[in-house]
Order: C-alpha cells, then sequence, then structure tokens
C-alpha cells in the first residue's frame, strides 16, 4: 500500500518554469539565434482571389544576399481528389494554406519565400518576385458565399450535384423534430451571426529550422505539439519523420491556432537548398491576415418547451466559415449546443463554408461558442415569455447520466446540474441590482451555461530518479498555462517527497514518446494520468530494491513520505531508506531507476460550465461594460488551483471580448481593414473587472486524481450571458456580435424612431 | 548604410553598441545587446510586451529608436533582479500564478514597477488603467492586478 499525503495536490506551488517567465530568461521562439542564421520571409497575395498564372523568381534569387526562394513547386503536391488526414486536419488543404498553389485564395495567402543574409535582403527580394495574377471576384461574408451565382473558390467542392463554396455538412439527430414542435406550447426560432475573432496569442508565430548536409533537420518553434510540428512538416516537405527533430520552444499564446503550422515547412525548405540555418518570425500584421482566425457563422436556432419548461424539441442550422479551404469546427454547435439539456428531439446541422479569407484554425472550443450563444439566447427568450428563472429552468431540463447527448456518447456520471445549483446559490445571483443606477445608465444581468466534450488521447510521459536521489519528469506536451506546475504537484504526491525536487520539462520528438497536441482540455487530464501511471512504477522499482538490500519480499515494502519502510512482519526491522539511500545504491541494485509510460488515455468526461453576468450599457454611448462575473465550472480536481482559475478567468475575457469589441472588419477588395492590435480590440486590462472562477471539485471517477479539463468550457457561455444580460438592461434583444458601439448605438437609435 | 555607434546604459552597467539608423530600440536589445527578454508582439505600441524604461519613463522599445539611447539609461525586464534576488513584483507573480504563457510578463512587470516607483498605493482602477498598455490573452488580468496590488501594499509596509 502507498500512503498518500495529499499533501501537494492542490497547492499552489511555485510553476517549475516560473523564475524563468518573470525574468525574461524563458527562451520563446523568436528569441532562438544559431551561428550562420539567415532570414526568411514570406511574399503574401496582395488579391483575395486570383489565379496564379506564372510566378517569376528570377530577379529575387540575382539580388545579392539572397540565399534561396521556394514556392509550392519545392513543396509536396497532394491531389485535391484524395483526403491525407493528419489528426483532424487534411495535407491537401495545409499544403495550399501554407504555399498558394493553383490560387490566391485570400489576400495574405503565402505565393513564395525567401531567405537571405538579413531580413531587409529578404523583403527587398520578394519584391522582385513577379506574380502574374488574374483577379477573380471574391466573396468573404457567408452570405455572399452561399448565394446563387458567388464566385466558387474550388471547382472541386459540390454541394448537392453542383459548383458550391459548401465544402461539407454535418448532422446529429435524435427524435423527430417535427413531432417535437408539434407538442409544444412555445417555439421561438431566431437567426444570430459573429464575427471571426481572432486568437490573439502575443507571441507571432516563429521557428528557426537546421538542415544539415546529412539531411537531419532540427526544428526550434513554438506550438500546440512538437508531434505536430514533425508531421506536418514531414508531409508537406517529403522529409521523412526520423530525420526532423522539432524542439519546443515555450510558447507564447496558441489558445487553438498554434495546433497547425504556417512557417516550418518553408523555412525547412529554405535551409535545405541554401544550406544555412533559417530563421522566420511573422509580424502581428500577417498574424492577423493569414493565420487563424476562427470561424464568422449564421446560425438559426429554434427551441420548443411545454408551458411548464419542459423542453420537447429543438433545431439548430449552423453556417460556419472555414476560410479559403475546407475546415470548419462544425462539431462544436452541431454537438455542443444542445448538449447541456435533455431534450427528446434534436436536428442539429452544420455547413462548412469556404470563402476568401484566412484558413480557419481551432480556437478554445472550436465551434462550441458561436453555438451556445445561439442556443442560450433562444433559451432566456423561452424563460422570459414562459415567467420562469432561467436557471431554475436549466435544472428542470438538464442532461443526466446515462442520456445519450446528440453527439452520438451516452453521458456518463456528468455534472451540470451541480453547476446550475451552485450558480443559484452563489451571492451574484441574489444579490440586488440596480436598473437603473443613474441616468442614462442601465444595468442587467444575464446568465448562460456552455458545454465542452473535452478530449483524452495519446500521452506520453518518462519519470527518472537522479543520481542524487531527485526526479526528472518529461512529457510531450508544450505547456500553455501552467501544467508543468500542475504534473511536479502530482509527482511530488505520489513521490511524499517536496516538490521542489521534481523538474518537470517539456521533451523533444526524439526525446518522449508521441503525444498528441495540447488542446482539447486535454494535456493536464492525460499527462497526469502517464505520469501518475509512471510514478507508481517507479515507486515499484523502489519497494523492489528495498526489499533487495533488506532481503525481504518486495510486497512487504511500503513507500511511505518519501521512503521506502519495512512493512507487516518486517515493520520497524530496518531503518527506513530514502528515496536519496536508493539512488545512491541504484548501479548495484540493479541500475538505473526510471519509468515511462505510452497510453492513448480515456475517461475525459466532458466540462459543464454555468455563468452570471451583470453589465451596464452608457445608453448615450452605446458601450456595454461588464461590472461583475462569475463562472461556476466543474474542473473534476484543480491539481493547482491557481492555474486552474487562470483558464477560467482568461477564457472569459477572451469571450468578452468576443461578445463586445473583437470583428475581423475587410474592406470591398477582401483586404482585412483591422490588421493590429489597435484597430482589432482585444479586452484590455481597463475594460474588464475581476473575474470570479467558481470551482466545482467532484472528481472524475475515471481519473487517478480525478482531473477533468478545464481550458475550454469557460469561454463557451460567455458570448450568450452578456447578451442576455444586455437585453436585461435594454429590453432589446441582440442577434449580431459584437455588441459594439456602433451596432448597440443603431439597435437603440433604431428602438427610439 | 553606416551603422551607429550608441553609448547608453542599460540596468545600471555601461554598454556601447552599433546599430542602423532606423533599427527599434527593440531590435537592438534583441539582436546585438542579446537581451530577448523583451518581446515583440507587435511592432506598433500597442501590446506592451516589449516594456522598458528610458530614464525611468515607461516606454514600448518597439516605438523607440536605438539611436535615441545615447547617453541615456535603459532598465529592462533582465534589469528587474538584483542577481538571484527577484524583484518583490516577480516574486508575487510567481505565487499568485500572475502568468500563463508568460510572454506578456516582462512587459507588464517592468510597467508595473514604473508604476509602483510613481505611485506607490494605486487603486484598483489605476493599476487597470495604467497596465491598459499591455495586452495579456491567458489570464484575463485578474491575477495580474491582485499581484501589482499586493506587492505594493507589501512594499509600503516594508518601506
Amino acid at each position: 500500500m502507498n500512503v498518500i499525503a495529499n499533501k501537494w495536490i492542490g497547492q499552489r506551488t511555485i510553476r517549475p518554469d516560473g523564475a524563468d517567465k518573470v525574468t525574461g530568461r524563458a527562451c520563446y521562439a523568436a528569441d532562438n539565434t544559431m551561428p550562420g542564421m539567415i532570414w526568411g520571409k514570406v511574399l503574401r497575395s496582395p488579391h483575395a482571389h486570383a489565379l496564379i498564372r506564372s510566378i517569376d523568381t528570377s530577379k529575387a534569387e540575382k539580388l545579392p544576399g539572397v540565399k534561396a526562394v521556394v514556392t509550392a513547386k519545392d513543396l509536396v503536391e497532394f491531389p485535391v481528389d484524395k483526403p491525407v488526414p493528419l489528426g483532424i486536419q487534411d495535407m491537401r488543404w495545409m499544403s495550399r494554406n501554407i504555399m498558394a498553389r493553383e490560387k490566391a485564395l485570400f489576400h495574405g495567402h503565402p505565393i513564395a519565400a525567401v531567405a537571405a543574409i538579413n531580413e531587409e535582403v529578404a523583403a527587398e527580394a520578394c519584391k522582385l518576385i513577379e506574380v502574374d495574377y488574374e483577379v477573380l471576384p471574391h466573396a468573404i461574408e457567408i452570405e455572399d458565399a452561399i448565394k446563387p451565382h458567388a464566385p466558387i473558390l474550388h471547382d472541386f467542392v459540390r454541394f448537392e450535384g453542383k459548383p458550391s463554396n459548401i465544402a461539407g455538412t454535418m448532422v446529429n439527430k435524435v427524435g423527430d423534430v417535427e413531432a417535437g414542435f408539434a407538442e409544444a406550447d412555445i417555439v421561438i426560432e431566431r437567426t444570430f451571426t459573429t464575427r471571426p475573432v481572432h486568437q490573439g496569442y502575443i507571441e507571432p508565430q516563429a521557428c528557426t529550422v537546421s538542415c544539415t548536409a546529412d539531411g537531419k533537420v532540427t526544428i526550434w518553434s513554438s506550438s500546440q505539439g512538437q508531434f505536430m510540428v514533425r508531421a506536418m512538416t514531414s508531409f508537406l516537405t517529403g522529409i521523412t519523420q526520423s530525420n526532423i527533430r522539432a524542439i519546443p520552444a515555450e510558447i507564447g499564446g496558441g489558445f487553438g491556432a498554434k495546433t497547425i503550422i504556417y512557417l516550418e515547412p518553408l523555412a525547412t525548405v529554405l535551409a535545405k537548398k541554401s544550406g544555412r540555418p533559417v530563421k522566420m518570425v511573422m509580424t502581428r500584421e500577417e498574424v492577423m491576415r493569414a493565420t487563424g482566425p476562427t470561424s464568422g457563422s449564421r446560425s438559426t436556432v429554434k427551441i420548443g418547451a411545454k408551458k411548464d419548461g419542459t423542453l420537447v424539441a429543438a433545431q439548430g442550422t449552423f453556417y460556419l466559415q472555414a476560410g479559403a479551404l475546407p475546415g470548419s469546427p462544425l462539431r462544436g454547435p452541431v454537438g455542443c449546443s444542445f448538449s447541456p439539456y435533455y431534450i427528446p428531439n434534436i436536428l442539429s446541422t452544420g455547413y462548412d463554408v469556404v470563402s476568401n479569407r484566412s484558413k480557419v484554425a481551432a480556437y478554445r472550443a472550436p465551434g462550441a461558442p458561436l453555438g451556445a450563444f445561439a442556443a442560450e439566447c433562444v433559451i432566456d427568450e423561452i424563460c422570459e415569455k414562459l415567467g420562469l428563472d432561467p436557471l431554475e429552468f436549466r435544472l428542470k431540463n438538464s442532461s443526466k447520466e446515462g442520456q445519450k447527448a446528440v453527439y452520438g456518447a451516452t453521458f456518463g456520471k456528468i455534472t451540470f446540474e451541480e453547476t446550475v445549483e451552485a450558480a443559484l446559490k452563489h451571492p451574484h445571483y441574489k444579490a440586488p441590482l440596480d436598473k437603473n443606477p443613474r441616468p442614462g445608465v442601465k444595468r442587467g444581468r444575464g446568465v448562460a451555461s456552455g458545454f465542452w466534450f473535452n478530449a483524452g488521447g495519446e500521452s506520453s510521459a518518462q519519470v527518472n530518479i537522479t543520481e542524487d536521489g531527485n526526479v526528472a519528469v518529461t512529457t510531450g506536451h508544450p505547456d500553455v498555462g501552467g501544467s508543468r506546475a500542475s504534473i511536479a504537484n502530482v509527482t511530488a504526491e505520489l513521490l511524499g517527497i517536496d516538490h521542489s525536487r521534481i523538474s518537470v520539462l517539456i521533451g523533444d520528438t526524439a526525446s518522449i514518446g508521441f503525444s498528441n497536441l495540447t488542446g482539447g482540455s486535454r494535456v493536464t487530464f492525460a499527462s497526469a494520468i502517464v505520469v501518475t501511471q509512471s510514478t507508481e512504477k517507479v515507486i515499484g522499482q523502489l519497494k523492489e530494491r528495498a526489499a533487495r538490500i533488506w532481503k525481504i519480499d518486495p510486497d512487504a515494502v511500503t513507500w511511505e513520505n518519501g521512503e521506502a519502510r519495512p512493512a507487516g512482519p518486517n515493520a520497524g526491522k530496518f531503518p527506513p531508506l530514502s528515496l536519496e539511500d536508493l539512488a545512491a545504491k541504484a548501479n548495484e541494485m540493479g541500475g538505473p531507476i526510471g519509468a515511462g509510460t505510452q497510453l492513448n488515455t480515456t475517461g475525459a468526461d466532458p466540462g459543464f460550465a454555468t455563468h452570471i453576468v451583470d453589465v451596464e450599457v452608457d445608453v448615450d454611448l452605446a458601450i456595454v461594460r461588464v461590472l461583475r462575473y462569475s463562472a461556476v465550472q466543474d474542473v473534476g480536481r484543480a491539481l493547482h488551483p491557481s492555474y486552474v482559475e487562470g483558464q477560467i478567468q482568461g477564457g472569459v475575457v477572451q469571450g468578452i471580448g468576443w461578445a463586445l469589441s473583437e470583428e475581423y472588419l475587410f474592406d470591398k477588395q477582401g483586404k482585412l481593414e483591422n490588421a493590429g492590435f489597435l484597430d482589432y480590440r482585444m479586452p484590455v486590462c481597463s475594460d474588464v473587472p475581476m473575474i470570479e472562477p467558481v470551482m466545482l471539485e467532484i472528481p472524475n471517477p475515471k481519473h487517478p486524481q480525478g482531473v477533468r479539463g478545464v481550458g475550454e468550457a469557460p469561454i463557451v457561455p460567455v458570448l450568450a450571458a452578456i447578451t442576455n444580460a444586455v437585453h436585461d438592461a435594454l429590453g432589446k434583444r441582440f442577434c449580431d456580435l459584437p455588441l459594439s458601439p456602433p451596432r448597440v448605438s443603431a439597435a437603440l437609435d433604431a428602438a427610439a424612431e | 548604410m553606416a551603422k551607429v555607434h550608441v553609448t547608453t546604459t542599460i540596468n545600471g552597467e555601461p554598454e556601447e553598441f552599433l546599430c542602423e539608423p532606423h533599427q527599434s530600440m527593440l531590435d537592438a536589445l534583441r539582436g546585438p545587446l542579446g537581451l530577448t527578454g523583451s518581446k515583440e508582439g507587435c511592432g506598433t505600441g500597442d501590446c506592451g510586451a516589449c516594456s522598458i524604461t528610458l530614464d525611468g519613463r515607461l516606454v514600448c522599445s518597439c516605438l523607440m529608436l536605438a539611436v535615441e539611447a545615447e547617453g541615456k539609461k535603459i532598465g529592462t525586464i533582465e534589469g528587474l533582479a538584483q542577481g538571484d534576488h527577484l524583484h518583490p513584483l516577480q516574486q508575487k507573480f510567481l505565487e499568485w500564478g500572475a502568468l500563463q504563457c508568460g510572454i506578456c510578463t516582462p512587459g507588464v512587470l517592468v510597467a508595473a514597477k514604473a508604476l509602483l516607483e510613481k505611485n506607490p498605493d494605486p487603486t484598483e482602477t489605476e493599476v487597470r488603467f495604467w497596465l491598459a498598455g499591455n495586452l495579456c490573452r491567458c489570464t484575463g488580468y485578474d491575477k495580474i492586478v491582485r499581484a501589482v496590488l499586493e506587492t505594493a501594499a507589501d512594499m509600503r509596509r516594508a518601506a
């Protein structure tokens, strides 16, 4: 038996990577440099949609200081008719996303790349590349892309047998919605839109790539998965994975967007052609124009209920903007929007619409917030019409264990009800709110809930005992927000030693087993499992070594507080052997002590969140401000509460930006007008209040520490919670985000007329 | 174009470097000076990740020409700690978990230090408006603001 003191799990320990990060020493992707390094730059399309008739790079190649030029010809070509899947991505589209092939599909689409002795020469060379474009009509907004006679992006995309920009559909269905609506006493149907919003990580994409004469490629870059970097680079350049080593730099934010790559294959080919290490760093403008963002959307949601508030039917039709190549996160709105509720009849349909803007990348609970926005606003309206408390309504209709979700799973022990009950009991929900605090100012309160699948998947870990009796843990997941701190707590707990004796490192692709992306709210969940199993194996080895020293049966040894102790009939017969003692004797007693685990982890049950928000609307200036925000979520077990709270607080504030101020704006030529942080308005510190995370810790029975994924669920309810609060303040239902001053002002003016 | 020779003081130490006349202070710090703690998030003065002090005044180093450092005193994130002794703000950020990815953290710390030197007893609103030039996408700012307020209180008690 191993005695667990529960000393470290749940403690707010100092993170292993903390000192480096507060002193400026942490090495992010753009901080790397190499002897002989040269710089790569990308030439990008000045048109939203154009045929590329020819590309002449000869003048650029002749410019002194230029070492290599690449175009799509230098990358692997994947025919469009045969899928090349890698995880949820398709390399047919990824190859065309990182470098235009037949056509430039959006303003900012890479056309060619240059490596030169410095950034200035590389930029100069880009200007010398001559591209013969035939400019084509373009479509960016969903309604423009799906209307009759819309410009077609891809000849190979067919919908209902005809050329179309609808590249895919997804349908989830239970029961019979028509019969369900026929039973309803009240049916509300509304259409909602959201704008594309960017993930907004502060660190632009960057990499350094070395390719040596023997064909070995080393990539330093920041991503949400070094194994993804290796695999995608391999696919897109044709270099085998065994010849590519991807080293994860510290990552300066990703939020889903860094689950795909843009620069690494280009830098790899440039490095190979030039024989020099190549560094590439995107500008913020390039990040905004050509990476991510998430989909803009148009959603129609129809929900029917009985007079007593029982939900009977729901229908959702979600059009998502994929960007230039297929691949919207349809699963988000289609699978999540209605999943908090037991509704016997559901028809949920998603359409993947390609259009002339950059290809979408994942963004925190991909697609779920925009679906929840539509569904949770309609539910709010039903509650209003029926005169029911919106939280009591949610409690009455909540999904329960054993019920089948619309996306196919049968729910295990889920905890949506618990989040609603906690919200009902929270002082925020009971606090009085003065709805007219002063002339020209209105206040309102809103609630909304959200669901996210969460994920398990492949993870690897290695736990080694150092020769001096300390611990080195290696995992395969880039740490986006404190996962190393959680892993140190878990390992310290299991071994019964001080957490500061444990170093936690992120291995590169050559030093640790395959580990899937940092995404899906999976990293703390999955890495805790593989680290636990590895540590338990190590404890088994330690007990076995002690037994050998004492010449007793290993089963007669316990591991307690960092020591092996004789147990049973031998209890007290020998002085305990500490980790240091056993490490010192390791080699004479059988060799180094350490163990690894590689698993496809399972048991990641879904996450639920219920949020309460108070807003204030300045009626004259049409500014919506968030006054108070409480976010309830079941987190299973908070291994390190600060970083769990941080996920909730950060997710909420991203949602506030999505709801109130962030949006992509395009001009008539299809060029993004606000490709910078001044005009693309993410929340700044003075825009938001403190965000209160209300963590419920209901252990996930399928996880050794009870962990439930946390990172994504907290962004899901925010859009609707705020919109419902604005309705409470103004008595007007908004269906189009963001609720920015121009939009709120127009609505207030229209109401006044 | 001929490079310009600049003589300056960085984190209290005399320093000389060569730069292009058009080069930004951020590029000089990250390039010839090897001080990569200051980050480039935007290059347009909107994100604050490159925050430094110039004769004690908080500036975005991406908006400053490197030649402007001539004869001035530059303070960067690398100068916050005294040897292995962290500045109280650095220590408090670690204790609060006031960072996630950490890319904005150097700029936030430099800005917060400049605030506390100017105003040792800021209100929450004053902290929020002072730090409005430092974008953080991970934390929602909550723990950052708390860490700054608590450091200010600690430093007032210690003074």
